[in-house]
Order: C-alpha cells, then structure tokens, then sequence
C-alpha cells in the first residue's frame, strides 16, 4: 500500500500521541494513586434505605484507621446530609464519601475539586479524598434529575480539628 | 452530462424531501437553542426554570439526532447513487424508510414540545440522553423506536444498491464514497443494538406500566452503548465531504484514497466499544473496564488524526494547483470566497480544537475535573455543532443547485452565514469549556446557587455568561440566513448549464491499497469481536448486581404485567 513520507511521519506521531496519553493515565493510576469510582462497593436496594446500616443515618464516621467516611444520600431535590444540614469534615483528613441514590440518577460534585461521581439508584459510588485547611466548598447535582434540579446543592465545610463531632464509628 | 437531479430524478426528490425535514430540525432546534442560552445566562427569560428542560430536550433531540441524520440520510443517498452510478433499486423501500424514520421523529417531537403545554398532559423532558428512572411519555420511545428501524432499512437500501453494483462489477474496487457509506451503515447496526435493546425491552414497556422497574445502571450502559458511536454517525457525513468535495472545491483531489478506507474501517472497529468512557465516574462498574474502554477511546483518536493530516494536505494540493506557493501562503491561493469551501474549512479548524478537548474528556484521570461540568457541551458546540453542522450547512450550498437544478439565491450570504457560525461558536464554545473548569455544571436551569459562588481566575463569570449570550444569538442569526437562503434557493430560475458536480480522482488510487480493505465481512466480524470483549462482561456484571429489571423488581412484576394484560382482555 502506498503511504506517502510525511503521511507516515504524521501516523507514527499520531501513534505516539496516543500511546503517551494511555501511560499518562495509566500512571495516574499505578503511580499517583488516582483510584477509579467502580464496582467494589456493592449494591443496595434504594427502596429500603432505611434498612441500610450506614443510609439509614447518613452522615460522617470516624473510620477505624483514623480517616473518615461520609455516607450521602442523594434524593430529588436534596442531598442527606449536605441540603439540611452541611457536610461536615475535619480538616487535613483522608475523607472517603459513599453516595447513593433513593429515586433517579443524580450527580454529586464538590465545586472546584476533583470530588465529582455519579449517584445512581442501587449502587454505591465511593470517591476518597485528601482534605486539606479549614475552608467552604459548594456541592451540587451536575445530572438532570428532574424539573427541580436546578435547586439541588449543599455545602462541604472542612472545620479545624478542635470543632468536629462525627456521627458514629464506621464499622 | 447532466445534474444529479435530470440523471436521478426519483433519487433527487428523496434527499430533497430528507433535507427539508433536516432544515425544519435546524429552526425549532436553533430556536430552543437561543432560548434556552438567553434563560440561562439570564438575559432574557420566556419560559420558566422548570420548561427549560423541556425545551434542552427539544434542542438536543431535534439537534443531535433529526438535524443530523436526517442530513446524513440524504447525504448517503446521495452518495451511494452518484458513486455506484445507478439508482437504487426500489425507490417504494426508499420512500417507505423516509416515511417511517419521519413519522417517528415527528412523534418524539410532539412528546418533547407538548411538556410545554400543561394540558396536554404529555411530556417528555428526560433530555437527549434518556435515561431511566427519568419517565417520558410512551410516545417518545415510540417515536424513536420508529425512527432507529427506518434507519435501519434506508441501510438495507443502501446495501441492495451496491448488492446489484457488485454483480454486474464483480472484480472492480468499491467506489469511495461506496465504501464510506456502507462502512458507517454497518457501524450504525452495530451500535444501535444497544439503543434498541434499551427501548423496545426496558423503557416502552415500562412506560406503558407493564413492568414497574428498570436497572437504571443497565439502560444507562445501553444508551452509551449508542450515544457515543451515535456520535460518529454524524460525524461521518463531514468526514465524508472533507474528503471527497473539500479536495475539489480547494481546487485539487483527495490526497489518498487507501488511507482514507483505512480511516473508515477504523471508525467501523473502534467506534462502539468505547461508550463505556460515558461512565468513568458511575458506580457498579469496574475499573479494568474503563481501562479498556479509555484505550480503545484513545485509539479512536488516529483515524481523526489521520483524517486532518489528509483534510490539510488536500488543501494544500489544491491550493498549490491554483498558483498557491511557499510554506504558507498557499493559504491565500484558496477559494475563500466560495461559501462551501470557506464552511468546511472553518468546520474543520474547529473540530482540531474540539479534537483536543476530547482528549481530555478521554483523560479517565482528569475527566474527574470536567465531567458533566459546562466543558462537556463546550466540547460538543465544536464538534457537533460546528465541525458537522457547519459542513452539512456549507455541504449544502455545493448540494443544493444540483437536486434542484436551480442556482443558490446569494453566495455572499452564504459566506457571510458561515463565518457568523465560526464566530458566535468561538465566543460560545470558549466561554463553555471554560466555565467547565470553574466547575459550572450543564444541564441546569439556573447555573447560581444560595450558598456558594463559582469563582473565575481568568476574567469572570459574568463575562463568560455574556460571551455566551453573544455566541447563541449570532448562531441563531447564522440559521435563520442559512434557512432563509437555501429556502429561496428553490424558487430561482433553473440553470441552464448543468451544475459541475463532478468529482476528480485521488492522487494515490484505490489500486495501490490491498483488496483486504474492502473485505465488508471481515471487518463486521472484528468489530462485533471487539464489541464482545468490551461489553459481555461489564453487562454481565450490572445484570448480576442489579437484575435485569432493577433492584426491587426483578421477574415477578413481569408476571405481574401478563395478568394486567390479561385482566384487560378478559
């Protein structure tokens, strides 16, 4: 087959190209630690939350190795905990969030971070996170969700130490 | 010799018929467009935050889906009679996909526009990406049900046509723009499957109430499933004008026939088992999935590469044709003036920097920063919406005269159309991608919220919001000359010369490409293997964890639909 010399200049730098960014993610991955949300953390039934260990209560748990598990639920239009009442963390933790949904998919992102997944009814989405100093973030639903779903927020605030009260132990 | 409209008379007044349902897509959804940004940014409010959804689903739908493959189905036809040279066979079949694919469109239309007439007592505003458990009414999947299977039998069409071609031509090479169409047709079965699956199984039963739930996880994975390869079925009516008009119009010939079948098949292999790249952030999928849905997302890069390589390299040969010289001022030597030529080569500068930032929406890392923000539609005004509706509106300044046989009503219209695309579309795709990185979500009515602010390192949020006003209004402008023109177009006097629309040969001939290329069968085959192996096992996994009917549902409720049935018949 007839390839032109600057054809195949250009396709072995295409190649290249493409070649450099699968081991730029896949240094994320390996090297930086950039964990994926995927399927490890099972499913729930999302009509009976409230049978749920964690959802039942959703909120903030010291977790057994010193971080912290947040356990949201998303719901339309509002995020438990985060709507009502703020999400609260300490700061400089290691937060891991767990969010579900109780009716449609919704979305779950902490503005200007890479804290963002997606709420999908019967399975459970967990992102960890590095917190760093005491600061206020907004969190809001980025997946259309229904015809409130423009209303749909909340807050994170990271508080100093000094000031955190966690729900409960994470078992 | 004589115009496409004397040598195929019937043919002609198909694609005609598919345009003008295209070009009745283009307004409303242009229309909802202009509404829609205006709503948004808050200049200027018609409908209230709960219609907004409504009218997005209208822009998406009539947009993304009708706008486009309506075009495309006129395209393809087309391109199949002029590349085989010969009619098709049974222009009752052509009319008949015509007619069902419009019905459908129509229904889902009227689902869509009736949300915004309460009493109707009729809605469907689940947006372009329909997924459960948001419920439309049952008329929309209807419709769009309707629509996938006329689709599928203009394909059948298409590949009748060139059934009859191959036997009287058993040893001859498949003409280009052949080869491109019955490529992209195979790939539309491939990736409709999915939708189809989706539609007919879960959602219009569900609709109808005969069962109560659907995995929302598994509707999701099938509508990837279609809504990324989808992508490349608007694409393909563009690639196919880059490469087969854009030469000639430049003044020159297509660089290489060969590479541009490699591309093809390329797009035929990789298209559909990259969806999963839709759903690097949803829960019940595992990561190794996403991991081979990102490299196949990567690789689908090469055949664009190639594509602007080529598209460039064309251009270049045309221009240099024309007295163009030196490194590059041959720029200069091109037919700026020629509104089809200037269109597409403007389409396709933007989709360079649309190319680019669906890289980073590939980036499984980075996603994480973008994902669903602004960004994402930011993306998609470039490749969507200027790459290929600034190709299909400035293709059809070239298309037009020769299915009508008459002249186009004003060139410097048309120029100055497609310019005011290029310019609204920089002020609105620039603001998008970048309040994306501030973290501005989509989709969203009212984009300020009550407890926190988005804040702009680089100019501010209001003069983003301002931009995109400007873009959305300047392209509405742009629309309206285009409708205004091709509309008047069809009451000009007939030209009395017929239209040049011949095509020239490529520099480098089919001939010097391998035979295996156009082996049809053999790349059908490889591309439902990679399909295999992308998808049976993530599938698998979300029926396993979540049923195939939704956590609380599963087969019972099923049971439960034969005896309501059942109850009404008796």
């Amino acid at each position: 087959m007839e390839i032109h010399e600057y054809e195949k200049l250009w396709l072995a730098g295409a190649l290249l190209l493409i070649v450099g960014f699968i081991a730029t993610v896949a240094y994320g991955a390996v090297g930086a630690g950039v964990a994926m949300v995927d399927d490890e953390n099972g499913t729930v039934d999302p009509d009976a939350l409230d049978e749920h260990p964690k959802f039942s209560d959703p909120g903030v748990y010291e977790s057994e190795d010193g971080g912290y598990d947040v356990y949201v639920v998303a719901r339309q239009y509002m995020f438990q905990p985060g709507t009502q009442q703020p999400i609260e963390v300490p700061a400089n933790s290691t937060v891991t969030f767990h969010v579900t949904s109780a009716d449609v998919i919704h979305g779950f992102e902490v503005v200007g971070t890479n804290a963002n997944t997606m709420a999908i009814p019967g399975e459970v989405a967990t992102i960890t996170v590095e917190v760093g100093g005491p600061q206020e973030y907004g969190l809001l639903c980025h997946e259309y969700c229904g015809s409130g779903h423009h209303g749909m927020e909340g807050t994170v605030r990271v508080v100093p130490r000094s000031q955190f009260n966690a729900t409960g132990v994470s078992a | 010799m004589a115009t496409y409209v004397d040598r195929y008379p019937d043919e002609a007044g198909v694609v005609k018929a598919t345009f003008a349902v295209a070009f009745a897509a283009l307004g409303v959804g242009a229309l909802f467009g202009l509404v829609q940004a205006l709503h948004r940014t808050g200049y200027l409010r018609v409908i209230d935050s709960t219609d907004y959804y409504t009218v997005l689903t209208g822009h998406g739908v009539l947009l993304a889906l009708v706008f486009t493959i309506f075009f495309l189905l006129g395209l393809f036809t087309w391109a199949i009679t002029r590349s085989l040279e010969r009619p098709l066979p049974n222009i009752k079949l052509t009319w008949a996909w015509f007619g069902l694919t419009t019905t459908g469109a129509v229904f889902a239309a009227v689902a869509i526009v009736a949300g915004l007439f309460p009493s109707l007592d009729m809605s469907a505003d689940v947006l372009y990406t329909f997924y459960a458990p948001l419920q439309a009414h049952p008329l929309f999947y209807v419709g769009l049900a309707m629509f996938i299977i006329g689709t599928w039998i203009a394909g059948v069409d298409w590949f009748l046509a060139y059934r009859e071609w191959r036997a009287d031509n058993p040893d001859e090479r498949i003409p280009l723009q052949a080869f491109m169409v019955l490529t992209t047709t195979l790939m539309w079965y491939l990736s409709t499957l999915g939708v189809a699956v989706s539609v007919v199984v879960f959602l219009i039963p569900w609709s109808l109430g005969f069962i109560d739930t659907v995995n929302p996880l598994l509707t999701r994975t099938l509508f990837w499933y279609f809504g990324h390869p989808v992508v490349y079925f608007w694409l393909m009516p563009a690639y196919m004008m880059w490469y087969t008009v854009l030469p000639k119009l430049a003044g020159g010939r297509l660089f290489s026939d060969p590479l541009a079948r490699v591309v093809f098949v390329l797009f035929l292999l990789l298209s559909t088992p990259v969806g999963i790249h839709h759903q690097y952030l949803d829960p019940g999928i595992a990561e190794g999935f996403k991991f081979i849905a990102m490299t196949n997302t990567m690789f689908l890069l090469l055949p664009s590469l190639l594509t602007a390589f080529t598209v460039v390299a064309s251009m270049e040969h045309g221009a240099r044709q024309r007295g163009g010289e030196g490194y590059l001022s041959w720029l200069g030597a091109l037919p700026w003036r020629d509104p089809a030529f200037t269109g597409m080569a403007l389409a396709g500068i933007m989709f360079a920097a649309g190319g680019f930032s669906g890289m980073i929406n590939a980036g499984m890392n980075i996603n994480y920063l973008v994902h669903n923000t602004l960004w994402v539609p930011g993306h998609f005004h470039l490749t969507v919406g200027t790459a290929v509706a600034l190709t299909m509106m400035a293709g059809s300044y070239w298309l037009v005269p020769q299915l009508t046989g008459r002249r186009l009503y004003s060139r410097p219209i048309a120029l100055f159309q497609v310019v005011l695309w290029f310019v609204g579309m920089v002020f609105m795709s620039n603001a998008m991608h970048r309040a994306g990185l501030l973290g501005i979500p989509r989709r969203t009515a009212e984009p300020q919220y009550q407890s926190f602010d988005f804040s702009a390192t680089v100019g501010s949020v209001s003069e983003l919001r301002i931009q995109m006003a400007v873009g959305a209004t300047l392209l509405f402008v742009s629309v309206v000359l285009f409708l205004f023109n091709v509309l008047l177009s069809a009451i000009e006097d007939p030209i009395e010369m017929p239209v040049d629309d011949s095509l020239p040969a490529p520099l480098s001939g089919a001939d010097g490409s391998p035979v295996v290329l156009d082996n049809l069968r053999l790349w059908t085959a490889i591309a439902v293997v990679l399909v295999v192996l992308a998808y049976s096992l993530p599938l698998a996994s979300i029926v396993t964890d979540g049923g195939l009917f939704g956590e609380s549902g599963a087969f019972p409720v099923f049971v439960d639909a034969v005896y309501r049935v059942a109850g009404v018949v008796a």
